[in-house]
């Protein structure tokens, strides 16, 4: 062994010999192409069966489905103890291979890349998947086969007919529908109702009601609004696309979805900044920019936040840390200016959290009579009653008392009527133009409020997207 | 025994070289062919020649990212091999002597262990720790310390202060190492020459520079390389710590950062990869430079 230790490496020139090894693992590259290698293996055998009134879809009534469910915010019960019992009572020899992650893109795109993707994928969480390019390399399943089947338990309907208006536009790319987006996301303004009725502050609906209210929750000693800027100014941008459509009509979002010149710098955006940035100036916490939507959101349970601007998953996300003390409820934004085109009551309401079948999978017939059967009415229901969330499949959860903060939101919802839009969907179609809203409202709420610069940022970026040809374009109408 | 050399050698490396040559230098020849495509990341692709280039060239953010990457490598290596080098010293020499040999300061066992500390973290737990510590309000570690009467202090949400902030956890982190890893090196310096100077009167100081920084270059040359690779990464940090994605307003977008946005949520795969591609060349540059201009004729 002499000659091994006596061989001219020392220890210096190891380490020297190591650095130079070490530059060739340089830093955060390698990990790209770990999941490329698309081998286009088209030759997947797919289980098909004899379509039949009975079995719409022509699933293999043999075949088994994989499945796979992100364990976030609504959990996976429903799928578990709920859909797939149902999947199975009417399909008892089609298997169900069931998995749940929190990762979807780490756990998900390999497969699909490799060619061999679960049936029916829930792409969901901060791991989601760009949906969009997925549509576009034809890795989702087109869904109108579903849409036109029958429900399965609501007689002498479509499940389409099923649905909420908007719901099945939502998950359609260049006119064919790929998603189903199962919940139903209410967006306003949350607030505890018990301290509201013990200082009777009272519900505003014009922007001078709602600033005179904001005073005097501030002369109480309480923020009285704000959001998370660390990663949740998404919330905030809602905020400020609603009240652009509540002046304009939902076709100031349109415009902007479909990256019209001059959709940004309208003048509903404008005044929609203007008046936001205000409430930015005067009544948020700064310290805010730095915080995460669970602690602005743990304040306002404290009762140190009044208003907080979000959708209607939120009573449930914050179940843990209510006290009895607080009662979630939601209120409409109110009205910018006195000549809005929609009314005060007018509200945004969307579906949400995409579901949808691999079109290279084993079995995608049954991964769509599995979405068949979450958009059952019992199915609905029980999401429902497991999630506190609503579904898309309408009037499901009609009647039936679940939590105060979702009849409050339901609540809102009918008093809005026909004034339910669905808002945008720049955010998932572009995502460079997701971020970039995401600091301008974060620059408008916290560096000073100033909307011209806000509509600026917007509509600069907007034109960059609309003129980078690696872009995948959507439109809508 | 001497003939059953390369295949013992052999036979140990084949195993790690396989895996090297699958998982990074196969991830490398990837990574620059798809810098030539047009690939999302789902699918397929086509190749588009340089045009990715062209756009990096023009992408505002990417200078932002490159000028950020640049800071810290000149910074972050400096800072951090003054404060480890210091360290060291006291640690090794920098105590009375006794018998004539010298040593380090009281208690130098155990600080070079409590050194070591930071380094066994994980970067993601770290990350996590110092966000709380540079909390933007009241529940903030450090904010909670200052006054009441004070308004709390932004760290990460400041524009001005949160690439600081980052540098900071970084240094913090990485110091530990280089502790070590000088304190071998100055182990390593024979006694004769600390006492052959004692007694020819230097100071303290005049040993530092005199004796232990010369005889130390080869290990500072190392040290520099390891440092400024690190300041190419900074991935794990700015992910888990930095205020909307690399915020606010890009104040801590560096390349790493971008070329995961790029290619994880923008499905621009082939972008991300052209990215990657001028990282690793810079990364090249960098060691080449770094182990060129410092080169010195061997001490030892």
């Amino acid at each position: 062994m002499s000659e091994m230790t006596s061989s001219s490496v020392d220890r210096r020139t190891l380490l020297r010999r190591a650095a130079a090894v070490g530059l060739v693992a340089a830093p955060g590259v390698s990990f790209l192409s770990a999941c490329a290698g698309s081998d286009d293996s088209g030759d997947t055998k797919q289980a098909t069966g004899t379509k039949s009134a009975d079995n719409p879809l022509g699933i293999d009534t043999k075949a088994g489905v994989e499945i796979v469910i992100f364990d976030g915010g609504l959990g996976t019960k429903y799928a578990t103890d709920v859909d797939t019992p149902l999947f199975n009572k009417k399909w008892p020899d089609a298997k169900i291979t069931y998995s749940a992650t929190q990762q979807v893109s780490t756990t998900i795109k390999p497969r699909l890349n490799a060619g061999s993707p679960p049936d029916m994928i829930n792409n969901s969480g901060s791991d989601i998947m760009d949906f969009g390019a997925i549509v576009k390399a034809g890795q989702a399943a087109d869904l109108s086969d579903l849409f036109a089947a029958p429900s399965l338990d609501i007689t002498g309907k479509t499940v389409a007919e099923t649905l909420v208006p908007g719901a099945v536009q939502q998950g359609t790319y260049d006119g064919k529908p790929y998603a189903v987006n199962y919940s139903f996301t209410v967006f306003g303004l949350w607030y505890n109702k018990k301290l509201f009725d013990k200082n009777k502050w009272t519900i505003p609906t014009t922007w001078a009601d709602f600033t005179a209210l904001l005073d005097k929750i501030k002369a109480a000693g309480i923020t009285p609004f704000g959001y998370a800027g660390a990663n949740a100014s998404y919330y905030m941008v809602r905020a400020i696309m609603t009240s652009a459509a509540k002046i304009g009509t939902e076709q100031v979002l349109k415009d902007i979805d479909n990256l019209k010149p001059g959709a940004w710098t309208n003048d509903a955006v404008m005044q929609a900044a203007k008046a936001w940035g205000e409430i930015g100036n005067k009544y948020i916490d700064k310290s805010f920019l730095g915080l995460k939507h669970t602690e602005v959101q743990l304040q306002q349970d404290q009762d140190k936040v009044a208003f907080y601007p979000c959708g209607s998953w939120l009573e449930n996300e914050q179940a843990a840390s209510t006290p009895a003390s607080f009662e979630y409820a939601m209120m409409a934004f109110p009205s910018v200016t006195t000549a809005d085109k929609l009314p005060a009551t007018a509200i945004n309401a969307a579906a949400g959290e995409i579901y949808f079948a691999a079109a290279k999978g084993k079995n995608p017939q049954g991964g769509k009579e599995y979405l068949r059967t979450m958009l059952s009415k019992e199915a609905a229901l029980e999401f429902t009653k497991l999630t506190k969330s609503l579904t898309v499949v309408a009037g499901a959860a009609d009647g039936v008392v679940i939590s105060p903060g979702l009849t409050s939101a339901n609540d809102a919802l009918s008093k809005a009527g026909q004034d339910v839009f669905m808002g945008y969907l720049f955010d998932t179609w572009y995502k460079k133009l997701d971020d970039a809203s995401r600091e301008a409202a974060n620059q408008l709420m916290f560096k000073g409020g100033d909307a011209k610069k806000f509509c600026d940022t917007m509509e600069a970026v907007s034109q960059a997207v609309a003129k980078d040809s690696s872009i995948t374009k959507f439109t809508r109408s | 025994m001497r003939h059953g050399k390369y295949p013992f050698i052999i036979g140990f490396l084949v195993v790690p070289l396989a895996l090297y040559l699958v998982f990074v230098v196969g991830a490398y020849l990837q990574m620059f062919q798809l810098s030539f495509t047009d690939w999302s990341g789902f699918g397929g692709y086509h190749y588009i020649g340089f045009d990715n280039f062209g756009k990096l060239w023009d992408d505002p953010v990417f200078w932002i990212a490159l000028r950020h990457n640049v800071y810290i490598l000149i910074a972050m290596p400096i800072v951090t091999i003054a404060i480890a080098l210091f360290f060291a010293f006291l640690l090794n020499v920098g105590g009375k002597s006794k018998g004539g040999v010298t040593q380090g300061v009281w208690g130098s066992k155990v600080y070079r262990i409590i050194f070591f500390f930071p380094q066994l973290l994980a970067l993601a737990i770290v990350a996590v720790i110092f966000g709380r510590v540079f909390g933007s309000d009241r529940s903030g570690m450090l904010n909670g310390l200052f006054p009441d009467s004070w308004s709390p202090w932004l760290f990460l949400a400041d524009e001005r202060w949160a690439l600081v902030c980052i540098a900071v956890v970084l240094i913090w982190q990485q110091i530990g190492f280089y502790v070590v890893l000088f304190s071998a090196g100055m182990g390593s310096i024979s006694q004769d020459i600390y006492e052959a100077a004692a007694l020819d009167g230097a100071t303290k100081v005049t040993l530092f520079f005199r004796i232990t920084l010369p005889l130390l270059w080869d290990t500072l040359q190392v040290a520099w390389v390891y440092l400024g690779i690190a300041a190419f990464d900074l991935f794990a940090l700015v992910n888990i710590m930095s205020v909307n994605k690399g915020g606010p307003n890009n104040a801590t977008q560096v390349l790493s950062y971008q070329i995961y946005l790029n290619a994880f949520q923008n499905s621009q795969a082939g972008y991300a990869s052209a990215i990657g591609v001028v990282l690793f060349f810079l990364t090249l540059t960098f060691a080449a430079l770094t182990l060129r201009v410092t080169r010195r004729d061997a001490v030892a």
